[in-house]
């Protein structure tokens, strides 16, 4: 197991590699620069602008400028954020459980619905449930985050009124981010409704996110439930007298489960990309919309530091999910 | 009374290009204490008519019955749930491929301890306890052990005697074996042969026996159904069935056994069983028998009596009398 974790972690280099070249490339490929950026309306004399040009550094040859940011990064310093002058490690780790926390929450409820969903479908193959199903499946998949979000704000936030459009928790609730995760935080600060307004708040950019990998997932489940349902194994267990929902539930789902999970592992990285609109359009505070407002901003060490973080991350809960996959099939666990 | 008595057992399959039918009209009896083998070639239908017995068949399969009873349960009138209390527990089914038979996400114990569960609703200690000798019963070596494997840990003659032990978990009365040595080494399934049949001495349950090897029916059964196309076409006791085959296509597997032959190559029956698109109108053997006559061709040839092992033939073989007209 050590050897294996050992040499995942080595494949990881050649990418780590890659997302360095590309966050710094694709940044500086944007017309504009923080200078300019900066400066705004008013303007910016040419003294200053050349000024300015050798205290960031921009002076120099872009190998060079390169070459310096690959070893910071090597020796763990992602540089300090343009406009916050805050180290960009520090400003990730404080945004990032709010991203955090909005991504499982939105896999929690693809999962609790996709799940169950493509089950039933598949135990009523081509019933109606299923053509329903699979027909709401398709138009989630397909449909555009924006519009959707914004056809969740205009019907429950702007008719019915019952939830709130954008950040984590109403204003009148103050308390220290123990953990950055606003669930826990608000339940432990003991204000009343506090924790209440963080569940409002999450619900409709829950939603948001969780419809793409809900829509994955109640299709996979389907498909792989089917192609299970159909093996030697699940008459045995009915020949066993085993109820229905024991063998859909049980011994069925658990074989399903293999190829879901890879599926889950696939779609992180598009949570991810997700969530980044989302945070975006509910101005939820975490990486995705620090990383859009760094963009305008052209604030190069956060776009670069930022983007190989995620990287990082992705690649962290891929190799989870690889042993994951172990535990759930013990064909691969004992080999 | 019959523990299982079959009258009339017809399965017809829907497809794509209209109905099909598996098994046509089957009468079948089987005693407690006794072994039934129920012989024929692959596509003969042995496998859908006991799996309509055990209510497995997919939507698709219409089965029709004038009767099917087990142990006094009315199985063709049943209801889901009062059939999930007998299958499983009084009435168990092993199949033809030990290792795909077994789900490859859960540990044999698991698998085995669930029934224990659920149909005798034995306690966690209980369980374990009954598993540990269930696999002693069955012969597999450290018990313990072995609980905790996942079927593909372990070979397939293995997996065969804990499909066989898992079947057997609640002392049923009856054990329909599905081919369960066809996968397997030719020296192994001299063992798991012995398993099923010393088991059968021990507890007294019934025991149908399906395979399509001659061979087998003479190392192990007591009474044979020879199946065809999905009807039966001659039932005898094993003696009388190997000294006197009565039907043209029990004889035809007769001869095919190896220590029968005479020559040095194998006599095989030619051509293979009708499906569904070249079913012959008269007797289904017709385009393969080499008794056959422009009638056995044009009309189904009737059920003979039980001196002539009830066989479908217009022209038994090994008698003297020929049924007039
Ligand atoms: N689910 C099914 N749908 C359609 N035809 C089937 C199905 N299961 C079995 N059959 C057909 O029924 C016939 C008898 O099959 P089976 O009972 O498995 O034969 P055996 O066990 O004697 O080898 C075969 O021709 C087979 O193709
Ligand atoms: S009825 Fe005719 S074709 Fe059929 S088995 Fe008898 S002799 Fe052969
Ligand atoms: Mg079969």
């Amino acid at each position: 197991m050590l050897n294996y974790v050992l040499g995942r972690l080595l494949t990881f280099i050649p990418t780590f590699i890659g997302v360095t070249l590309i966050s710094f490339g694709f940044i500086r490929a944007l017309p504009g620069d923080p200078i300019t950026v900066m400066a705004g309306e008013r303007g910016v004399s040419a003294e200053r602008y050349a000024e300015l040009k050798v205290q960031y550094g921009f002076d120099q040859p872009i190998y060079v400028q390169f070459w310096d940011y690959l070893t910071g990064v090597l020796h763990g310093d992602l540089g300090t954020s343009f406009v916050t002058k805050r180290p960009v490690f520090d400003e990730f780790f404080a945004l990032f459980p709010a991203t955090l926390e909005l991504s499982i929450c939105a896999m929690i409820f693809a999962l609790l619905l996709g799940l169950p969903a493509g089950v039933i479908a598949a135990v009523n193959r081509g019933k109606f449930f299923d053509r329903a199903l699979m027909s709401t499946a398709l138009v989630g998949y397909s449909m555009p985050i924006f519009w959707w979000a914004l056809l969740l704000i205009i019907v429950f936030s702007g008719n019915l009124g019952w939830t709130p459009v954008s950040g984590r928790i109403d204003l009148l609730y103050y308390f220290p981010d123990a953990t950055g995760f606003m669930l826990i935080d608000s339940l432990a600060s003991g204000q009343s409704g506090a924790f209440k307004s963080a569940v409002l708040h999450l619900i409709l950019p829950t939603v948001v996110l969780g419809t793409i990998p809900l829509a994955v997932i109640a299709r996979q489940t389907r498909s792989a439930m089917l192609e299970v349902l159909g093996e030697d194994y699940i008459r045995t267990a009915r020949s066993k007298g085993m109820s229905p929902g024991r063998i859909n539930g049980i011994h069925a789902l658990r074989n399903a489960m293999i190829p879901v999970i890879t599926v889950i592992g696939l779609s992180v990285g598009t949570l991810l990309a997700g969530a980044i609109l989302t945070e975006t359009i509910f101005s939820w505070p975490g990486i995705g919309k620090w990383m859009v407002d760094s963009i305008f901003r052209r604030d190069y060490p956060v776009v670069q530091g930022g983007l190989l973080l995620i990287a990082v991350m992705v690649m962290i809960v891929n190799l989870t999910v690889d042993m994951l996959y172990g535990v759930i099939n013990p064909k691969i666990r004992k080999r | 009374m019959a523990l299982l008595r079959i009258r009339n057992l017809t399965v017809e399959f829907a497809t794509a290009s209209g109905r099909f039918r598996a098994v046509d009209s089957v009468d079948q009896d089987v005693d407690t204490g006794e072994i039934l083998a129920i012989v024929g070639e692959s596509g003969s239908g042995k496998s859908v008519s006991m799996l309509a017995v055990m209510g497995l068949l997919p939507w698709t399969a219409k089965v029709t019955a004038d009767e099917i009873t087990f142990d006094g349960h009315d199985l063709l009138r049943i209801d889901n749930r009062a059939r999930r209390r007998i299958i499983g527990k009084d009435l168990a089914m092993i199949f033809q491929e030990p290792m795909s038979s077994l789900n490859p996400c859960f540990t044999v114990g698991w698998q085995i301890k669930e029934a224990l569960r659920f149909h005798l609703g034995m306690d966690r200690r209980a369980r374990h306890a009954r598993a540990v000798e269930l696999f002693e019963q069955v012969g597999i070596p450290d018990p313990e052990k072995r609980l905790s494997a996942f079927p593909h840990q372990l070979s397939g003659g293995m997996n065969q005697r804990v499909m066989i032990a898992m079947a057997i978990a609640c002392k049923p009365k009856l054990l329909i074996a599905d081919e369960p040595t066809t996968a397997l080494d030719v020296t192994i399934q001299a063992q798991i042969l012995d398993l099923l049949a010393f088991l059968r001495d021990e507890s007294g349950m019934g025991l149908v026996l399906i395979t399509h090897d001659m061979g087998v029916v003479a190392e192990t059964a007591e009474r044979v159904s020879v199946q065809y196309a999905g009807q039966k076409v001659e039932e005898q006791s094993v003696v009388d069935l190997f000294s006197t085959p009565h039907h043209p296509y029990t004889a035809a597997l007769l001869d095919a056994l190896p220590e029968r032959a005479t020559e040095r190559l194998l006599p095989t029956i030619p051509g293979v069983v009708p499906g569904q698109f070249d079913r012959p109108a008269g007797c289904l053997f017709s385009p393969r028998c080499k008794f056959a006559d422009a009638r056995c061709k044009s009309t189904p040839p009737p059920v003979l009596g039980p001196d002539l092992g009830y066989a479908r033939c217009f022209y038994p073989l090994n008698t003297d009398e020929r049924i007039a007209s």
